[in-house]
């Protein structure tokens, strides 16, 4: 070990012998550095994901053992090339390594994870790190990568001139994991690694600022110095403003005494940071034949060609969505069927009555609904963490910027758009990628207005109505034109909420483009089941209640003599009252009262306004027979004995369908991912108005046009 | 000599030492943090199919950016 800079024994607890608690050790890194791939092969299975309260950073915690079988707590850190904070999500992961965070235990220890092909910008987040003050531990990654690319590097050099210690590893073939495990139980009261020197004249405005902060009891005094550097150099005041006590002012004092020394108290810290890591890495790492061109490279002149690059992004989306509409078929078959079984269980082993219905029509059949979308949700994070995962995701995004930022959105909300194809619950939460508040926003706004595959089913049933004797090829090409009207919307309407709402500073794209890299199948199914269980947590909590509540109201009050029918019933529940108190508004659309329980019953899920129809129109065994529903709906009149479900009106319909927020398990997700219900309920209202409009204009202008 | 430009709009295979920006405090930070630095050298490596945003080489990796934070971006050709 290399000498110590200053002994840590004071502020670290020492362990009892009795005390064999779990010691915590936060794995931080560059995103793109193989920080997950560590954790993973660390960890195995012995992981739990939650979030942080308050804020939607995940929460990743981990246990690894060391070789005595000691046991450690893995803190996975949000991956982040700097630890300047500009968001209160950003902020978390600084939070935690302060130890600020009541509810998680400060770290012990720091584990680096260092891409050994990228060190000098790596070596950046390293020098952040170390003026932690905590110890830390190098995991110098992808060894194999970097002596691929004629990289030479000295790690036993690197470790005396950081003053810690630094374990080559290739995390993705478990390589160095030993070694790495007990550097970390060695280091453990270990000294803190040396820092980057700075411009003497920030050192020294620093240095009272720290003892003022210290003494305020902002930080740990081992914390002040790193705090007060990043006040010093923050371009955001609120931090400043939030300060307690006389600080704002001493922080102004700090700075201004920066600035007379002609110092840009912006650039100073993160210049000399750079400076020491370019200086590290030059002396650790030689190039032994610099300026070849990588296989990347030469993969990339093809893949980001100006024809090429788009005939192969479009071949990947269209391979993507017909897996996730045509294979993603086969299991949603056995998902239903399984759900038909189990419902039949339950109708045979409970006794008729209300709670009966309740746990079949109710719970299961609500539930179920919304259950069927798993296969698509899997298949749908399968490709985006394959893409991700070779380092595809950055080119696409890289390709499609220029017209996402056209409207105001981002490359990164790319992926966001994408999966609400399949679902808007994994799109919207998909979009905490993004690290504007305002591009966030706008993202998760829009998001619901591509059609999910929820409408797919509703789209089926209007354009059978609409096209009763059209052939194969004209029905998918109307269920084209509503797809790309549901995509033309979002982006008009991200447009317009960046002219309005979320006018101001132009987002920033900053992408790195990562090598491509061959994907890891077990790193992809991992992360396909950690979204399996955050999704199937939301049917069982949400989901459940909602369906519980949309049971309720079309079930209560029931009607007055026993031998009613169920369309019946239905006329005399909530949902049917709700239907003929709506009625006014729906009528300039062309829709009777029938249409609006559709219409509210679809707030569970939007295919259930197919099942609504089917109990609406008593069609013989329910569910599924589009065909003999199609029939009784077009034979259905008004009382003047005009058909009710005209060309115009079912036209008017579809365009509503796809326009119209009707998805409350959604907004339960946007009020989660925002943090209150302003957002989800103002999504809730422009989109119905939106709805609303498009279809009043849509009925009534075609009428004045001579169409019925 | 060196010529006063600013990066956006060089061909692909110049190479720029960085000498200034022209950003917002916030950009400018962002640039500085992935690399950035006044006195770096960088090589544009690509343009996007629509021609934005563009691919730089610097610090030994590959970062694309917009032309319009390019723009506030001062270089001196190295030749």
């Amino acid at each position: 070990m290399p000498s110590a800079n200053t002994p840590l024994a004071a502020t670290s607890p020492r362990l009892t012998s009795a005390a064999r608690a779990a010691r915590t050790v936060a794995i931080a890194g560059n995103p793109n550095s193989g920080k997950t791939t560590l954790f993973n092969a660390l960890t195995g299975l012995r992981q739990k994901v939650g979030n942080y309260p308050g804020v939607t950073v995940e929460k990743k915690v981990g246990r690894f053992f060391g070789a005595h079988g000691d046991p450690f707590d893995l803190l996975d850190l949000p991956g982040t090339y700097s630890l300047q904070t500009r968001s209160p999500d950003e902020a978390v992961a600084r939070d935690v390594l302060l130890g600020r965070r009541a509810e998680t235990a400060a770290p012990d220890l720091l584990l680096c994870v260092v891409d050994a092909a990228n060190l000098e910008r790596n070596l950046y987040l390293v020098a952040q790190l170390a003026e932690l003050g905590l110890p830390l531990v190098v995991a110098l990654n992808m060894m194999d990568l970097a002596e691929r690319n004629g990289l030479v590097t000295d790690p036993a050099a690197l470790s005396a001139r950081l003053g810690c210690p630094v374990v080559p590893i290739v995390a993705s073939q478990k390589r160095g994991l030993v070694e790495l495990k007990h550097a970390i139980v060695a280091h453990l009261d270990g000294a803190p690694p040396r820092r980057a020197p700075l411009p003497e004249p920030l050192e020294t405005a620093a240095r009272p600022l720290a003892e003022a902060l210290a003494r305020e009891r902002v930080v740990a005094t081992r914390f002040a110095m790193a705090e007060a550097l990043l006040l010093l150099s923050a371009v955001d005041d609120e931090l400043v403003a939030a300060l307690p006590g006389a600080l704002p002012a001493t922080v102004e004092f700090a700075r201004t005494q920066i600035e007379r020394a002609g110092i840009d108290r912006l650039s100073a810290a993160v210049q000399s940071r750079y400076a020491w890591a370019a200086e590290l890495a030059a002396a650790t790492q030689h190039a032994n034949d610099a300026g070849r061109a990588t296989a990347s490279d030469r993969l990339d002149t093809w893949l980001t060609h100006r024809l090429w690059g788009w005939v192969f992004f479009l071949g990947v989306m269209a391979v993507m969505f017909f897996t996730i509409f045509r294979v993603a078929e086969i299991p949603m078959d056995w998902i239903e069927a399984g759900q038909v079984v189990v419902s039949d269980w339950a109708a045979s082993a409970i006794p008729a009555g209300d709670f009966r219905d309740l746990v079949v029509d109710g719970v299961i059949a609500g539930v179920g609904g919304v259950v069927i979308f798993l296969p698509q949700i899997l298949i749908l994070f399968f490709f985006i963490g394959l893409l991700e995962d070779t380092g595809y995701m950055a080119r696409a995004a890289f390709i499609v910027d220029r017209l996402m930022s056209r409207v105001g959105l981002h490359g990164k909300s790319f992926v966001p758009m994408l999966s609400s194809f399949a679902c808007a619950i994994p799109g919207i939460m998909a979009a905490r990628t993004i690290d504007n508040t305002r591009d966030r926003l706008v993202t998760i706004l829009v998001a619901p207005l591509v059609s999910c595959s929820a409408r797919l089913p509703v789209y089926a049933l209007l354009i059978a109505l609409f096209l009763p004797a059209g052939g194969a090829w004209r029905k998918a090409g109307m269920m084209l034109a509503l797809y790309a009207l549901g995509l033309t919307a979002a982006f008009a309407m991200a447009w317009l909420l960046r002219r309005t709402l979320f006018k101001g500073e132009r987002s920033l794209l900053l992408l790195e483009m990562p090598p491509y890299r061959r994907p890891s199948l077990r790193a992809t199914a991992l992360r396909m089941w950690e979204r399996a269980v955050m999704f199937l947590k939301r049917a069982g909590t949400a989901i459940l209640a909602i369906s519980i509540v949309i049971w309720a109201l079309s079930t209560y009050p029931k009607p007055e003599h026993s031998d009613a029918t169920a369309a019946e019933a239905l006329a005399t529940s909530c949902a049917g009252r709700l239907g003929h108190a709506i009625e006014p508004v729906i009528q300039p659309l062309g829709y009777d009262w029938k249409i609006g329980v559709g219409i509210i019953s679809s707030f569970a899920a939007r295919e259930v306004f197919v099942g609504t129809m089917s109990i609406i129109y008593a069609v013989e065994n329910g569910e599924e027979d589009t065909d003999s529903l199609r029939d009784r709906m077009l034979a259905e009149t008004r009382p003047d004995g005009s058909p009710v479900y005209t060309p115009l009106v079912v036209f008017g319909l579809m365009v509503f369908y796809v326009l119209a927020m009707q998805c409350l398990p959604t907004s339960a997700v946007v009020r989660r991912e925002t943090g209150s219900w302003k957002w989800p309920l103002f999504q809730l209202a422009y989109m119905t108005a939106l709805a609303w409009s498009a279809a009043f204009l849509v009925y009534q202008g075609g009428r004045l046009l001579g169409f019925s | 000599m060196t010529t006063p430009a600013v990066l956006a709009g060089q061909p692909v295979g110049t190479r720029a030492k960085i000498t200034g920006f022209a950003l917002p405090p916030n950009t400018h930070q962002r640039l500085l943090e992935m690399g950035l630095t006044t006195g770096t050298e960088c090589t544009v490596v690509r343009y996007a199919p629509l021609g934005d945003p563009l691919e730089i080489r610097v610090r030994g990796y590959h970062l694309s950016l917009r032309q319009s934070e390019a723009a506030g971006v001062h270089i001196a050709i190295v030749r």
